[in-house]
């Protein structure tokens, strides 16, 4: 076991510690590769243009942050506790944005809210271009996270607590204020921060309707792209990692403290019906909704007529992707390749990972460091990680040099940067298993890895095919991540997007943004398909 | 004949607490050993050991001559039960029995027929298609014992496999796992923090507290000669009374003397005088015996076979006893609250303990 545990580690080391201890020397270096001290980070606070991105990138963080947590908390709160109709509906609306890059809600503000955009005026004179635009664009993108995080808090209410509030006759107001929103506390401090670290690391909605305004995000694409300046585009990166860091850190101890809360054994809630009330949150939901899907709309009508809103000829000019700026169609098949492999490779590195972390005995000391590896990608920005993929894999010495620009690193760098949301998925999958299965096994004389093929994996199934679809979505929608190692050859259909954009082609960037949305719902339909005839295979243990 | 298990001088300590400290321990083949403690009293961690799932920080354990001290647990023959049963929830209850049993060297006809012989004794043999869900915990119990023996392992170790279950299903499992354990004579630790279950079971009581063995016995033993007053209150109901040594053979006890075995104590040495409810003999008429004490009964309670009475002495010697009185006396003498009564405290059923801490 110790020598598997070996093997992901050293995984994670080279794809994941080494590229970012690299890039940390790196802001400590001159143009020349001389170590020069603090001097990078001296002409950064120097330089007014560059660090007015860190109040810049904390703004707009905070202003989405304000927004989509209320928003979200509503809509959660409409969903657990009234008795509106399409439940089921309005939650899968809601979770529309996960399908699409982060690039496409800003495309939309600007056929809605740009200079020729249908809705201009209501901005009284304002610009879409620069913090209006990102933080609609950034509400957009954020609010599903936010909503499931709200969900799971609400959903953990315990009727019992109500009824001891009713029969000590508090007030509807007094009952919100004392059980509801105590319960959802730790719920709402973890949405916090999920949305401010979202926000506050996201490329693609300032690249696309930032204009002027620079946040940090752009500035790390602008210094290595635009400038070929690595150096500074490694200061600005460990600037970026610092907020990432500290809301992943504060999240952390927020959740620990949450496990205790929900020991206890619950009665679930089931809302009254109040009419006024399950009509008001109807509405309400009607409209976020509504605003949701207008987004996502307006980006398929932009796609498909001649040139929105002025010419509404029907035409698929926009889908002839091989004669645009991006990488064509070809960038759509390469996506579809990486979202396979990352699923498949990264869900067996994962659940195998997660795994040996949990259930290995002794070694503590590298079950711990592995677990910490595991953990970190998620305080990791994407533009980050890549930054540290040119100056590792781009080094000269480095034997796995010939990786660069290929498939094979895209892929490694998707299921890292990917790793932790599937590494707690299947820990909490592993964890709901009498953790005596391995010593039961061991006094039948059962070597670990049967118990594991007949009896693990089997009960896991069904949270290994979760964490395969969101490797699968998230290598479909990635920018950040792969936009500095992608190579002519495997350029994605999320760059494309991006580059569609820079060349002013926006309808077939929003064309080939709906096909990765297409192909998500299509790879969300298989997987519960696929969910529903394993469970009838293979689950039905389950069943009473 | 040579002890199967031999455990010498067995010490496990997790950081600065030590769990397990210095214990030793010999059972005999067929035996049938419960460990019984409060919770935190180290005998899931001497179960544990035994097993290998957490090795010991010093000590020495043997199996049928063999040193194990230092195998994990593959290397080891024994069986277990948990608590939790452990079964894996998406074999049936027959690929649960056979697991153990499925490798490359036994035929496929062997195992099943090995597998339908085991749920033929637990009386399971309608069930052997079942998911562990669909079974109801007596039956998951037996599940589990049939994986356990599947192996025919040298050794059972049961982790209060009992305690998952309502009253009336564990009475009656545990007359039938005592039935099995005679008829297959496997050597048996179960672990338990139920006094009742460990009486009833056990050829040997091991009575743990704090990590260490407080006394090993049979069950008569244990209950009526309780080495420490620790043992006399974990098992049991026990009265504790405060007295004195007065003589070669006597207590003081507020204001009387008592009669009784005193092991050398000298006089005047603060004692603890120990006696059981149910060997307090209330004495019909007036009584001039030795050893009788008059007090006043405070309240009874209706225990359905007998009543239990909480009776008083004067103020001045604050002597509280709690006796089992039968039904029968309490109507014929019409005995209620405030009633006088004479009781008799028989010397060989009077157990005395060096110092003076009354327990409760």
């Amino acid at each position: 076991m110790r020598l598997f545990i070996g093997v992901i580690g050293l995984y994670l080391v080279a794809a994941l510690a080494l590229p970012l201890g690299l890039m940390l020397a790196k802001s400590f270096e001159g143009p020349r590769e001389e170590f020069v001290g603090l001097a990078n980070y001296v002409r950064y606070f120097s330089t007014p243009a560059l660090f007015q991105s860190i109040g810049n990138s904390l703004w707009v963080s905070i202003l989405s942050t304000l927004i989509t947590v209320p928003t979200a908390f509503v809509y959660a709160y409409a969903l657990t506790r009234s008795r509106i109709p399409f439940r089921g509906f309005f939650k899968t609306v809601a979770l529309v944005p996960i399908l699409v890059p982060s690039l496409l809600p800003g495309l939309a503000l600007v056929y809605l809210f740009g200079n020729q955009g249908l809705l201009k005026a209501a901005l009284l004179g304002h610009s879409i271009y620069g913090p209006i635009g990102i933080v609609m664009a950034e509400v957009f993108t954020t609010f599903p996270h936010a909503l499931l995080i709200i969900l799971a808090a609400l959903a953990l209410a315990d009727a019992r607590l109500y009824e001891a509030a009713v029969a000590l006759r508090a007030s509807r107001a007094r009952i919100f204020w004392t059980v509801t929103l105590p319960g959802a506390r730790y719920g709402l401090i973890s949405a916090t921060f999920v949305v401010f670290t979202t926000v506050v690391t996201d490329f693609g909605a300032p690249k696309v309707i930032g204009g002027q305004y620079n946040v940090l995000a752009t500035d790390v694409y602008k210094q290595v792209i635009g400038q070929q300046n690595f150096q500074m585009g490694a200061v600005v990166s460990v600037i970026l990692l610092v907020p990432a860091i500290f809301a992943f850190l504060v999240d952390r101890a927020v959740r620990r403290r949450q496990v205790a809360l929900l020991s206890a054994r619950a009665v679930p809630l089931e809302p009254k019906p109040q009419p006024l009330f399950d009509l008001a949150m109807l509405a309400y939901c009607v409209v976020v909704g509504l605003a949701l899907l207008s987004i996502v709309a307006v980006s398929q009508f932009a796609a498909v007529v001649k040139f929105f809103p002025y010419n509404l000829t029907l035409t698929w000019a926009h889908y002839d992707f091989d004669q645009k700026g991006g990488g064509g169609w070809a960038s759509y098949y390469n996506s579809i390749r990486l979202a396979l492999l990352t699923s498949v490779v990264g869900t067996f590195v994962v659940f195998v990972g997660a795994y040996l972390v949990e259930k290995a005995r002794g070694f503590a000391l590298g079950r711990g460091l592995f677990h910490f590896l595991a953990m970190l990608p998620m305080a990791v920005p994407g533009l980050v990680l890549g930054l540290a993929y040119i100056f590792f894999f781009n080094a000269p010495g480095n034997p796995l040099n010939v990786l660069y620009r290929t498939m094979t690193i895209l892929v490694i760098n998707t299921i890292v940067h990917f790793y932790t949301v599937g590494h707690l998925t299947a820990l909490t999958a592993l964890r709901q298993m009498d953790p005596e299965f391995e010593t039961v096994s061991a006094s039948l004389k059962q070597p670990f890895y049967r118990t594991f093929w007949r009896v693990t994996v089997p009960v896991c199934l069904p949270s290994t095919l979760d964490i395969a679809i969101y490797m699968f979505v998230n290598a479909m929608t990635t920018v950040s991540g792969v936009v500095f190692i992608y190579g002519p050859k495997t350029e994605l259909a999320a760059i494309s997007v991006l580059n569609m954009d820079d060349t002013g082609e926006i309808a077939s960037a929003a064309a080939m943004a709906m096909m990765i949305f297409y192909t998500n719902v299509a790879a969300r339909m298989l997987h519960l398909l696929l969910a529903r005839w394993l469970e009838r295979r293979t689950q039905a243990w389950r069943r009473r | 004949m040579p002890p199967y298990l031999r455990i010498s001088r067995l010490t496990k300590k997790f950081g600065g607490f030590t769990a397990l400290d210095d214990i030793s321990l010999e059972i005999a083949e067929g035996e049938f050993v419960c460990f019984l403690g409060p919770s935190g009293c180290g005998k899931t961690t001497l179960l544990r050991a035994i097993a290998g799932l957490d090795i010991q920080t010093a000590g020495r354990i043997e199996q049928n001559g063999r040193d194990i001290s230092a195998l994990p647990p593959t290397k080891r023959d024994f069986g277990i039960v948990f608590q939790s049963y452990a079964l894996f929830p998406n074999l049936t209850a027959a690929k649960n029995v056979a697991y153990g049993l499925q490798n490359a060297r036994t035929p496929r006809a062997e195992v099943a027929r090995r597998v339908s012989e085991l749920l033929e004794v637990m009386g399971l043999s309608a069930h052997g298609a079942k998911y562990p869900a669909q079974l109801s915990g007596g039956q998951q119990q037996r599940v589990a014992l049939a994986r356990a023996l599947a192996t025919s392992p040298g050794l059972l170790l049961l982790d209060e496999p009992l305690s998952a279950l309502d009253a009336k299903v564990r009475v009656h499992l545990r007359h039938e796992i005592k039935q099995l354990q005679r008829r297959l004579r496997v050597t048996t630790i179960m672990v338990t923090h139920d006094q009742e279950e460990a009486l009833t079971m056990a050829d040997r009581i091991v009575v743990m507290n704090l990590g260490a063995i407080e006394q090993v016995g049979t069950p008569l033993e244990i209950y009526r000669e309780p080495a420490s007053p620790f043992v006399a209150d974990f098992i049991g109901v026990m009265n504790f009374v405060a007295g004195t040594v007065v003589g070669d053979r006597a207590v003081r006890l507020g204001h009387t003397e008592l009669a009784c075995e005193l092991d050398g104590l000298a006089a005047g040495t603060e004692v603890t005088l120990a006696i059981r409810p149910e060997d307090i003999v209330v004495h019909e008429g007036r009584a001039t015996e030795p050893n009788t004490l008059t007090l006043r009964v405070d309240a009874l309670a209706f225990l359905g076979s007998l009543f239990r009475a909480d009776l008083v002495g004067d103020a001045s010697d604050g002597v509280f006893l709690r006796a089992d009185l039968p039904v029968d006396l309490i109507r014929r003498r019409g005995i209620g609250e405030k009633s006088m009564l004479s009781v008799l405290l028989p010397p060989d059923r009077i157990r005395i303990y060096p110092g003076s801490t009354v327990h409760r």
